[in-house]
C-alpha cells in the first residue's frame, strides 16, 4: 500500500510542477460551454467572442506583460459536464477566472466549484438571479431576468396594446421557469390577463398537445421563453395547429440555427436581447466587423456578451495589477461605466450588470430592431 | 369537444410513426423470437440517410413535392434495410444458435454501438430535416386543423401495414417465415432456406423503421444521434401492447400508445407523457402477457 501512495505523492508533484511551468509566462483563463448539443451555437459564440477579445489583447502586448491563453471545455449542454469542466479547469488548468456559461442552469452548477476555489467567475449570459447568489466570487455582465420578463410585458402591454397572454414554459430550465414567473407579475401588475400556462421539457419533440391547449385559451400573444432548438419546433408546430397570434421570447431565441429550424414559421415572432447589430456605436460596429473577419458570421448576443465578459476580466486583472483569486475579485466586483459592446456596465451590490435591452423582430429571416426599454 | 378531436388527429398522426417502427420489431420476433433494441438505431440511421441523400443527393433548390418525398423515402429504406442485413450477418447470424439471452445482450451492445458510433460520425449536435413534403393546412372548421404531413404519415403507414399482411398470410415467403416462427429446425428440415428468411425478414423490417425515420423528420424537423431511443422504446412497447409477433396488433397498440400520449399531454400533464407508455408495459406484462391481440403463451426472455 505505501509504494501506491509514493506513487502518487510522486505523480501529483509531477503534475503541480507542470503546470506551474505553464502559469509563469501566461495567464490561463478558462471557459465552459455547449459546444454540441441542443444549444450547440451558444456554446461556439461564447467562445469564439473570448477568443476575439483575448486575440486583439495579446496582440497589444497582453496584459501585465504577460500573454493570455484559453483552456475552453465542452459541457455537451449538460450540468453535472458544467461542473467537471469547472473543476478541471481550476484543479487541473489553474486558471485564474472561469468565463461561462449561457444557460442558467449549467453556471449554477458550475458556479459554486468557483466559490469554493475562490476563483472568479463571470457569467456573460445567464440572466437567472440566483446565479450570482451562490456567492462574492460570481459575476455576470448582463442583465437579469426580473427585467428581462418585464421587457415583454412593457412592449407587448403598452406597444402592442395586447391584454391576454399564454405562456409555454420549459419545466427543466432555471431561465424559462424564473422568466416566466417575472413575465407573469409583470403583465399581471400592467393589468393583463394570462388566460393560459403549459409545460413542455427540453429534448421534446411533439409540442401539439399543449399548443392545442393554449390555442384554445384564445391568447392574444403567447409566451415562450425557451432556448431556439425547441422554440423553432414550437413555432412549426404552432402554425401547423393554426395559431397565428405571434409568439414572443427571450434572449434563448438568439441563433442563426432558429430561422434554419422555424422557416416560415418564426416570422414576425418577437423576443428581447442584449443587443443589435443595427446600433450604430462604434464599439459595436468594430466589434462586428472584427468578428466576421476572424470567424465569418455576424455575432449574435452571446459572442458580444461573451466578448464584453473578457474585457471586463483583462480590465480588472490591469487594475488589480495581480491574478489572485481575492485581489481579482474585488477589481472585477469595482467594475464601472465599462463601455462594452453590450452597452455601458456597471456591477451592482449584486454583482450584476444593470443595462437596458432591446426588442427584436423576425422579418426576412433577420433580427430587425424594434424598441429600447430601459431598466 | 374541438379540442378533443384535434388531439385525436395529433394522437393518430403519432401513433402511425410508431406503428411503422412496432411493424419491425414484431416481425422479427415473429421469426426469430429476438427482441431486436438496435431497431430503434435502424430507424435513426433511416432518419439520417433521408438527410444526406436530400441534401447530397438532390440538386441545390429542389422544391417540395411528393416525387422528391418517395425519392428521399427509398434512399432512407435502402440505408436502413443495408444496416439490417449487416446487423443481421455479423451480430445475429453467428449466435443463432446461442443461447437467447447472449443474442438480447449482442443486441443491446449493437444499440449502443450505433448510438455513440453515430454521434462519432454524424456528430452530437442535433440536425434540421429539409422541408420535402409540401405541407397545407386543411381548415376543418371549429377551429380544427389537419395538416396535409398527418394524412400522408397515416395513409403510408396503412398501405405498408395492408402490404405486410399479404405477404405474411397469403405468400409462400410468407408461409415459411411463419413455418420458421414455429420451429426454426424443423423448417429447415423440411428445406426452408432459413438463412434466406430471416435475410428477407431484416430487409423488410429495416425498410419500415427507415420509412419511419424520413416520416419521422417530416414532422419533427430536429434529428440526432441518439433520436432512435425513445421511439424505439416505445415502438417496442407498443408492439408488446398489441401481442408481439403479431402484425395488426402492433399497429393498434402503437395507435393506441400515440392516442393515450397525446391525451395525458393534452389533459393531464405533458411531465408523465414518457412515463405513461412504461406504466403501460408493466400493467400489459401483468395483466395480459401476450398483449391485446397476442396468445396466452406465455415466453421467457
Amino acid at each position: 500500500m505505501k509504494w501506491m501512495l509514493n506513487l502518487s505523492l510522486v505523480l501529483s508533484v509531477l503534475i503541480a510542477a507542470s503546470c506551474n511551468k505553464g502559469g509563469a509566462d501566461k495567464i490561463v483563463i478558462g471557459n465552459f460551454g455547449s459546444l454540441t448539443g441542443t444549444e450547440a451555437t451558444f456554446g461556439v459564440s461564447t467562445r469564439d467572442g473570448i477568443i476575439l477579445a483575448m486575440e486583439e489583447l495579446n496582440k497589444n502586448g497582453g496584459v501585465l506583460g504577460k500573454q493570455v491563453e484559453l483552456k475552453a471545455y465542452d459541457n455537451q449542454g449538460k450540468p453535472e459536464e458544467a461542473r467537471l469542466s469547472v473543476e478541471k479547469l481550476i484543479n487541473v488548468d489553474n486558471v485564474v477566472a472561469v468565463l461561462g456559461e449561457v444557460a442558467s442552469t449549467r453556471s449554477l452548477a458550475g458556479a459554486p466549484v468557483a466559490q469554493q476555489n475562490k476563483v472568479p467567475m463571470i457569467s456573460p449570459s445567464s440572466t437567472n438571479p440566483m446565479v450570482t447568489q451562490k456567492g462574492d466570487y460570481i459575476f455576470r455582465v448582463c442583465f437579469i431576468d426580473p427585467f428581462q420578463g418585464e421587457v415583454i410585458a412593457k412592449f407587448a402591454y403598452n406597444t402592442l396594446g395586447l391584454r391576454k397572454a399564454a405562456i409555454f414554459r420549459d419545466s427543466k430550465s432555471d431561465y424559462s421557469m424564473g422568466l416566466s414567473k417575472f413575465f407573469e407579475n409583470k403583465f399581471v401588475s400592467l393589468g393583463g390577463t394570462i388566460v393560459g400556462d403549459e409545460k413542455y421539457a427540453a429534448g421534446d419533440s411533439d409540442f401539439k398537445a399543449q399548443l392545442t391547449n393554449l390555442k384554445s385559451k384564445q391568447p392574444e400573444f403567447m409566451y415562450v421563453p425557451g432556448y431556439y432548438t425547441e422554440v423553432g419546433l414550437i413555432a412549426r408546430q404552432a402554425r401547423e395547429l393554426g395559431v397565428k397570434i405571434p409568439l414572443m421570447g427571450g434572449d434563448g431565441w438568439d441563433s442563426t440555427v432558429l430561422k434554419e429550424i422555424g422557416g416560415e414559421a418564426v416570422e414576425g415572432n418577437y423576443f428581447s436581447n442584449h443587443y443589435t447589430v443595427e446600433d450604430p456605436r462604434p464599439e459595436v460596429q468594430n466589434f462586428i466587423k472584427n468578428y466576421k473577419a476572424r470567424f465569418g458570421t455576424v455575432p449574435d448576443s452571446l459572442a458580444a456578451l461573451s466578448y464584453d465578459s473578457a474585457q471586463v476580466l483583462f480590465d480588472s486583472i490591469k487594475r488589480a495589477g495581480s491574478v489572485e483569486g481575492p485581489k481579482l475579485r474585488d477589481a472585477i466586483a469595482a467594475t464601472k461605466n465599462f463601455p462594452g459592446v453590450t452597452g455601458v456596465i456597471t456591477l451592482n451590490e449584486n454583482r450584476d450588470a444593470v443595462k437596458s435591452a432591446v426588442v427584436l423582430q423576425v422579418v426576412d429571416g433577420k433580427f430587425k430592431f424594434k424598441e429600447t426599454i430601459n431598466p | 369537444m374541438n379540442d378533443f378531436i384535434q388531439h385525436t388527429i395529433n394522437g393518430l398522426a403519432l401513433g402511425s410513426i410508431y406503428a411503422l417502427v412496432a411493424l419491425g420489431y414484431t416481425m422479427v420476433f415473429g421469426v426469430l423470437q429476438l427482441i431486436n433494441f438496435a431497431h430503434g438505431e435502424i430507424f435513426m440511421i433511416g432518419a439520417f440517410s433521408g438527410l444526406y441523400f436530400s441534401r447530397y443527393a438532390l440538386p441545390a433548390g429542389t422544391e417540395p413535392s411528393i416525387g422528391v418525398t418517395l425519392m428521399v423515402l427509398l434512399a432512407a429504406m435502402i440505408g436502413s434495410a443495408v444496416l439490417g442485413v449487416i446487423i443481421e450477418k455479423f451480430a445475429y447470424r453467428p449466435l443463432r444458435k446461442a443461447p437467447r439471452i447472449n443474442i438480447l445482450i449482442t443486441a443491446i451492445g449493437v444499440s449502443l454501438l450505433l448510438q455513440y458510433g453515430g454521434q462519432l460520425i454524424f456528430g452530437a449536435s442535433p440536425q434540421f430535416f429539409p422541408t420535402i413534403l409540401p405541407r397545407q393546412n386543411i381548415d376543418l372548421g371549429g377551429d380544427i386543423f389537419l395538416d396535409t404531413n398527418q394524412i400522408t404519415i397515416f395513409i403510408l403507414s396503412f398501405v405498408l401495414m395492408v402490404i405486410l399482411q399479404y405477404l405474411v398470410f397469403k405468400t409462400q415467403f410468407g408461409r415459411s417465415m411463419r413455418a420458421i416462427s414455429h420451429s426454426l429446425e424443423t423448417a429447415n428440415v423440411i428445406g426452408i432456406n432459413v438463412n434466406k428468411v430471416i435475410f428477407i425478414t431484416f430487409i423488410i423490417g429495416s425498410a419500415l423503421a427507415g420509412a419511419a425515420g424520413v416520416l419521422y423528420g417530416i414532422a419533427y424537423p430536429k434529428i440526432d444521434p441518439l433520436l432512435g431511443l425513445l421511439p424505439g422504446l416505445k415502438a417496442f412497447i407498443a408492439a408488446v401492447l398489441g401481442g408481439i409477433g403479431n402484425i395488426t396488433g402492433a399497429v393498434i397498440g402503437a395507435v393506441l400508445l400515440g392516442l393515450s400520449e397525446t391525451y395525458v399531454a393534452g389533459y393531464i400533464s405533458s411531465t408523465y407523457r414518457d412515463a405513461l407508455a412504461f406504466v403501460i408495459l408493466i400493467l400489459v406484462l401483468l395483466l395480459r402477457p401476450g398483449g391485446l391481440l397476442g396468445s396466452k403463451k406465455i415466453e421467457k426472455v
